[in-house]
């Protein structure tokens, strides 16, 4: 039994920490605006205010916190990406996540324990081959491994010996993992609002004022806030709400669905994903098989999940494991991916001179919950961005300094 | 132990007894019986312990809706033993047990409650070091967690899907759904009428109502001709469109209706108290499904909680059954209603219910009763998972106590109790005005319902200063850990779901969700109304992923010809959803390739090649439709010509290339490559939808087939079929192509080639692939026509260094890094990606592809995606790579920085085996680079 569940035994009444207060009442200004209370704006604000010495910030939610991707996400945290300034970004992002949970003394369930991604065809073995010469440039842990690798790291897996899906062998990306996707967000919000930050859930942001290429203040649904810095961060509402500062991002919302099973014993260690079936499955700590895919092919702002894709991701699953025909399903979700065209976020610089991006995460954000934070902190208390964001900024569209990672995404959209 | 008699036991066929066994012990059922009913029948209540504290748990709802019923059928786990029908021979054993169910050694879970409050591995786990989670913690949760045990040899098994089409879908065969679907039906509309039980009636079917003849109104829906009706089958989805998820067995039938009935009627709902989760507490219908269903007494000495109408007429039925009725509690302090004969009415709420692994005893108003059988009545919320699945948001009844549905969907209806209505007068009027609704006439206004105000009992949630008064049995939720969740601040009602995890479990809330909303608005000052409950998703019922997945089907094409290759002796290889020849022959596998490339070199080979996609673009605009769409010229390509077309994405990256044969004015045919043809017709059909050209563009692929002819003697071939084609190189020159027929059989013939040699290409209609096949063989006989397959292919476009799209190409490959600039038209004002081609232009390029060669005997050779690197930067890697039997050399294209892209220039590359390796570039074609030997 460990000790610091003793308090909870021996104490009389409950000792309440008190991970999210109450919102408070919007005050006349603040430091720094944040819109969106997701995993990455609460990151945001949690750098902020512990290592930059910024505390007056509020993030303004318009629903309830961390209620967008945050939640809905199949919680995969890797770094197997293609370009090398992806890699480097998202690889100190599965750094942060092996310390995060004494960081924020919140237990996030960082479990490592590996991601295998299937090939079935010559095309995906020559592209992983490219992934590990790419990711071991870099130093992640990444290689190709052959039909007898992949069945002794997934024991139970239909290698469809001679068939038209027939597994040739697959990449090994052993820093791969998964982490309790709400726990970041609560652990987040937790230690940002110890430190004084304020979290405003149910307040919606109806327009961004902008006088001299600035923000000068943002109007909610409960009054008028005036701002020194702005950052955005709003996941599939992203666009939407950039379009009421006047800036208009390069993205395309597509919904994106995945869903879970009822609990059983533990039985699949790794993550497991196939590029040609679409589809890939993590089992939780509590027993349940998350089962996800693509994005839907069409543009859609929709949040309600379809009978085609349940079919699809069924079909995948099956076909990988076949014995889970007699697994019952739980329950099916969607939430909405704003989608780059180069498969890479937007971070830095808008055209308005207090003004932040942290936008275009596509299906990919949760993983780059706290690096993503770390250096927007460090972006908006400089007013600089930072090396490592430099490749991502906006402007890389009219340049085309385009960092291409279509492909990298677990399952190819 | 026996059965009651009729008129209980409805569903069983006491006639035909079945053999099974449950945790080692063999028992025995009837035809008809659940697992659940058949162990109640033998006095086995407790069925398996609950997921956190180990408790004892049996069925409460007969309904299949929480986890307390999941057992373990053999290798299949989690199922609803409520509601699985019983086979003989069945082997169950209970889940999630450390021992056995009786003797659980993680019963002493239940002792340490106090030390794991809701949420409490959020505060631990986390030392002593870092990885402490990864090592120690986890290993040792992953072994409490999960419910049943999968079975990993399972083999596959059949599921089946179909689909169905109708005017309008009646959800729910009780007395609402049966009125509608009639009512509908006569109207003259095509309508199917959906239960998920074996029979219709829905409540009636149970919970007999004197007044009301629940056998008629079966049999006024079966008799009623052109309605449709399914029984035994699940409504788990209602999607866009009333596009409707139906399980019926091991089949999925999906259904388009025009207009929905939902007549899914209420889910009744628990009481909480201490020690609500006894094995022996039943709700008031679950009690009455065992007794009428299966006739099962559930009990010999009972206490009812009836805190509504419904409970009386519970206790009567008990009574009816044998059952000794020892008291009524009715928490209500007026309204009381008529015990049966002798049974006391104590005002008062169920205080705590006591035992062991099953109910022995009750206290109210502070006194202990003995009892064994614990009915509890207290009320109902409509099922609201369809409803909200299609958009409806909930409200409360303050008055009535109730959630109320709120749908505005003109083409989705409801009738019955799901909308509120509890009097059989005011339910069969609503289905009456659904139908009314459904078929456009005008609906009558509703009666008053009188039963409404007592149905449901608003129970104060006051948590037991000793705990194990369960909100959610399945996550063994207490009322104090809400409350503590929402004082650790997630007062949203999502937030509280996410943090407890009430509603995640298999029950997903139908339980849970009326006493949580109630909890959540008392701790934060707000209504129920605005609490709410979670977003409803599909499926509203357990499915499995076999049904779903349908029968084992994985996409598989093969060419008209694949006889013809297998007859030849070809390996055959998948290649993406096709099958094809690999290469011919057996025998070494290498100079089997070898010799195919040079039977193409200096003689003549055949490729098939009917997998390419193929496009017919037809009308007044097809020219400046494909002016548009492709990077050349083609509204000024003559009649009778074919052009190379490349595809550009709006970042000018490549998507695709193939070419366009001008048949006629307005008419193209357009070859795509194999994996992209899909995508290529979609985008043209998008960019369509955008510019309303005057222009129809269809996929043919299937339709058609094409094999290349190709080699120095490739028109000593076709020169010889008995064609009305002029062969003839004067005239039939490069890039042209040709209508006509060889023999009877129509054809398509193009001088085009892929290999650098002389090439024919013949495509026809699919149908005819055979007879052209073995007319050309025929033709072919005396000049050593010879089949090669896709390796030897592969060979000799990159001795030509001819680039494959997605093999040399990635997502942003511009024409520019190709040195494809003589594929883009200069002139035209506007192709998909001029634009961005332009400005790509002007900021430089940054890496070309080039050609590498390396000497046969080379020690270390980059294997495909070897990474350029320059300064230690990658800046490119080597695409394709393969020995060249024509040069006797190994030859590769790489992309490198443009500025080192000059023949002469050295590229550095990291071999698989570690080691860097510099070496010269050259241009990107390996082998006749005049093209003298294509005939141009």
């Amino acid at each position: 039994m460990p000790l610091k569940l003793l308090k909870y035994g021996l104490a009389r009444d409950y000792p309440v920490t008190g991970d999210i207060p109450a919102t408070p009442d919007l005050r006349k200004s603040y430091d720094v605006v944040i819109i969106g209370g997701g995993g990455h704006g609460l990151a945001c604000a949690f750098y902020l205010s512990k290592y930059h010495g910024i505390t007056n910030v509020a993030i303004l939610e318009k629903g309830y916190l961390a209620g967008g991707n945050t939640a809905r996400n199949t919680t995969t945290i890797r770094s197997n990406y293609i370009t090398p300034e992806g890699i480097a970004f998202y690889k100190e992002g599965v750094e942060l996540y092996g310390e995060m949970s004494q960081e924020l003394d919140f237990n996030v369930m960082f479990s490592q324990r590996g991601q295998l991604t299937l090939a079935h065809s010559e095309t995906t073995m020559r592209s992983f081959h490219l992934r590990a010469e790419m990711g071991k440039h870099m130093g992640t842990r990444l290689e190709v491994v052959d039909q007898k690798q992949v069945q002794e790291l997934c024991p139970h897996l239909n290698m469809d010996y001679g068939g038209a899906l027939e597994i040739l062998g697959g990449l090994w990306h052993e820093d791969g993992g998964t982490a309790r996707h709400d726990a970041v967000a609560w652990g987040y919000a937790a230690q940002a609002s110890r430190r004084g930050v304020e979290i405003h859930q149910r307040t919606e942001v109806e327009s961004i004022n902008v006088n001299g290429g600035r923000v000068q203040s943002v109007t909610t649904n409960r009054g008028e806030i005036a701002c020194g810095q702005v950052m955005i961060a709003c996941g599939g509402a992203n666009y939407e709400v950039a379009m009421k500062a006047g800036v208009r991002l390069p993205i395309r919302c597509y919904p994106l669905q995945a869903m879970v099973t009822q609990p059983i014993k533990p039985w699949l260690h790794t993550l497991v994903s196939s590029v040609s079936l679409h589809t890939y499955l993590v089992q939780s700590s509590r027993g349940e098989l998350v089962i996800g895919g693509g994005s839907d092919p069409y543009q859609s702002y929709s949040t309600r999940s379809t009978l085609d894709m349940k079919e699809h991701l069924a079909q995948g699953a099956v076909h990988m494991f076949p014995f889970l025909q007699n697994m019952r399903l739980l329950r099916q979700w969607a939430g909405t991916t704003d989608m780059t065209p180069d498969y890479s976020p937007i971070m830095g610089a808008s055209p308005l001179d207090n003004l932040w991006l942290d936008c275009g995460w596509g299906t990919w954000g949760f993983k780059a919950t706290p690096v993503a934070g770390k250096y927007m902190a460090q972006t908006i208390a400089n007013g600089k961005v930072p090396d490592i964001l430099r490749p991502f900024g906006m402007d890389r569209f009219t340049s085309f300094e385009l960092l291409n990672e279509m492909g990298a995404t677990a399952a190819s959209h | 132990m026996t059965r009651l008699n009729a008129p209980f036991g409805t569903r069983i066929n006491q006639d035909n007894t079945l053999r099974f066994t449950f945790e080692g012990r063999t028992f025995e059922g009837f035809e008809g019986d659940t697992i659940a009913s058949a162990l109640a029948a033998n006095n086995q209540w407790m069925l398996s312990r609950s997921f956190k504290y180990h408790r004892p748990r049996g069925v409460m709802s007969m309904a299949g809706a929480e986890a307390n019923t999941l057992v373990q059928v053999a290798g299949e786990p989690n199922v609803p033993a409520d509601l699985t029908p019983l086979k003989d021979g069945m082997v169950i054993t209970a889940q999630n047990v450390n021992g056995n169910l009786a003797r659980d050694r993680d019963a002493i879970m239940d002792k340490f409650g106090r030390f794991m409050p809701v949420g409490f591995y959020y505060r631990t786990f986390m030392g002593p070091t870092k990885s402490a989670w990864l090592k120690i913690w986890e290993p040792l949760i992953r072994k409490k967690a999960g419910l049943g045990i999968i079975d990993t040899a399972t083999p596959r098994q059949h599921f089946d899907q179909q689909t169905l089409h109708c005017d309008i879908a009646v959800i729910g065969g009780g007395p609402a759904g049966i009125i509608a679907a009639v009512e509908a039906a006569r109207s003259g509309a095509d309508v199917v009428l959906i239960d998920d039980q074996p029979e219709l009636g829905g409540s009636l079917s149970y919970a007999p109502q004197t007044d009301v003849d629940h056998q008629a109104l079966g049999d006024m829906a079966q008799n009623e001709a052109g309605l449709r009706i399914l029984t035994s089958t699940i409504c788990n989805g209602l999607f866009e469109d009333n596009w409707l998820s139906l399980i019926q067995g091991h089949q999925l039938i999906r259904a388009r209706a025009a207009q929905v009935i939902l007549a899914t009627g209420s889910i009744e709902q628990p009481a909480v108290f201490r020690g609500n989760d006894l094995p022996g507490i039943l709700l008031g219908s679950a009690a009455q499904r065992l007794m009428h269903h299966y006739g099962v007494r559930p009990g010999g000495k009972a206490v009812v909680l009836a805190a509504n109408p419904q409970g009386y007429s519970v206790a009567h039925d008990l009574v009816a059954a044998g059952v000794d009725v020892v008291a009524i509690a009715d928490p209500r302090k007026d309204g009381h209603g008529v015990p049966p004969t002798g049974v006391p009415i104590l005002q008062g709420m169920i205080q705590e219910a006591g035992g062991c692994a099953h109910i022995s005893k009750v206290k109210i108003r502070d006194e202990w009763i003995t009892c064994d059988l614990l009915v509890v009545s207290v009320g109902q919320t409509p099922a609201w998972q369809l409803p909200c699945q299609a958009g409806a948001s909930l409200g409360y009844d303050e008055a009535s106590h109730q959630f109320s549905i709120n749908l505005k969907n003109p083409t989705i209806h409801l009738a019955g109790s799901v909308a509120g209505h509890i009097g059989h007068e005011t339910v069969c009027a609503s289905a009456g005005a659904a139908a009314c609704h459904a078929t456009g006439a005008e609906p009558e206004e509703l009666p008053a319902d009188p039963e409404r105000a007592s149905a449901n009992y608003h129970q104060p949630l006051i948590p037991h200063p000793k705990g194990r008064d369960f909100v959610d049995f399945d996550e063994d939720l207490q009322i104090k850990d809400l409350l503590n969740a929402v004082k650790e601040g997630y007062r949203e009602l999502e937030l509280v779901k996410r943090f407890s995890t009430v509603g995640m479990g298999p029950s997903q809330g139908r339980h849970s969700a009326l006493a949580t909303a109630r909890i959540v608005a008392g701790a934060t000052d707000r209504t129920v109304a605005q609490i709410g409950v979670t977003t409803a998703r599909p499926p509203t019922g357990p499915e499995t992923l076999g049904v779903l997945a349908g029968h084992e089907h994985v996409n598989e094409r093969r060419s008209a010809l694949h006889q013809q290759h297998v007859a030849l002796g070809a390996e055959m290889k998948p290649v993406g959803p096709w099958w094809r020849p690999y290469l011919y022959g057996t025998g070494d596998r290498t100079s089997l390739i070898h010799d195919e490339v040079a039977a193409v070199r200096e003689n003549v080979g055949i490729l098939d090649v009917s997998t390419l996609g193929k496009l017919e673009v037809r009308g007044p605009d097809a020219g400046a439709f494909l002016d548009r769409i492709y990077t050349m010229a083609h509204g000024n390509q003559p009649v009778g010509r074919v052009r190379y077309c490349l595809m550009l994405s709006e970042m000018a990256a490549i998507l695709d290339d193939g070419v366009a044969y001008r048949l006629a004015e307005d008419r193209f045919y357009v070859t795509a490559t194999t994996g992209a043809v899909g995508r290529v017709y979609a985008d043209m059909t998008f960019w369509n939808a955008q510019w309303q050209m005057d222009v129809d563009v269809v996929n043919i692929t299937a339709a058609f087939c094409g094999f290349n002819i190709t080699g120095p003697r490739a028109r000593d071939v076709v020169s010889a079929l008995s064609s009305d084609i002029n062969f003839s190189a004067d005239g039939f020159p490069y890039l042209h192509g040709r209508e006509g027929n060889v023999g009877s059989i129509p054809v398509y013939a193009m001088r085009i080639g892929f290999t650098g040699e002389l090439s024919f290409e013949l495509h026809c209609p699919a149908s005819q692939a055979n007879a052209l096949w073995d007319a050309v063989m025929a033709a072919g006989k005396d000049f050593g026509l010879r089949p090669y397959g896709l390796e030897a292919s592969r060979i000799l476009r990159l001795e030509k260094g001819h680039i494959l799209i997605g093999q040399d190409t990635d997502a942003l490959t511009s024409p520019d890094e190709l040195g494809f600039g003589w594929a883009v038209s200069k002139k035209k004002p506007f192709f998909v990606g001029k634009r961005a081609l332009e400005m790509r232009r002007r900021l430089g390029q940054k890496r070309t592809l080039v050609g590498l060669t390396f000497p046969a005997d080379a020690a270390d050779i980059p294997g495909e995606s070897c990474l350029v690197l320059k300064n230690d930067i990658p800046v490119g890697h080597v695409t394709s790579v393969a020995y060249s039997p024509t040069t006797k050399q190994t030859v590769a294209l790489a992309y490198v920085a443009a500025d080192d892209s000059a023949p002469g220039s050295v590229a550095s590359i990291r071999c698989r085996n570690g080691r860097v390796i510099d070496t010269p570039v050259t241009a990107h074609c390996f082998f006749d680079p005049d093209n003298e030997r294509q005939g141009i």
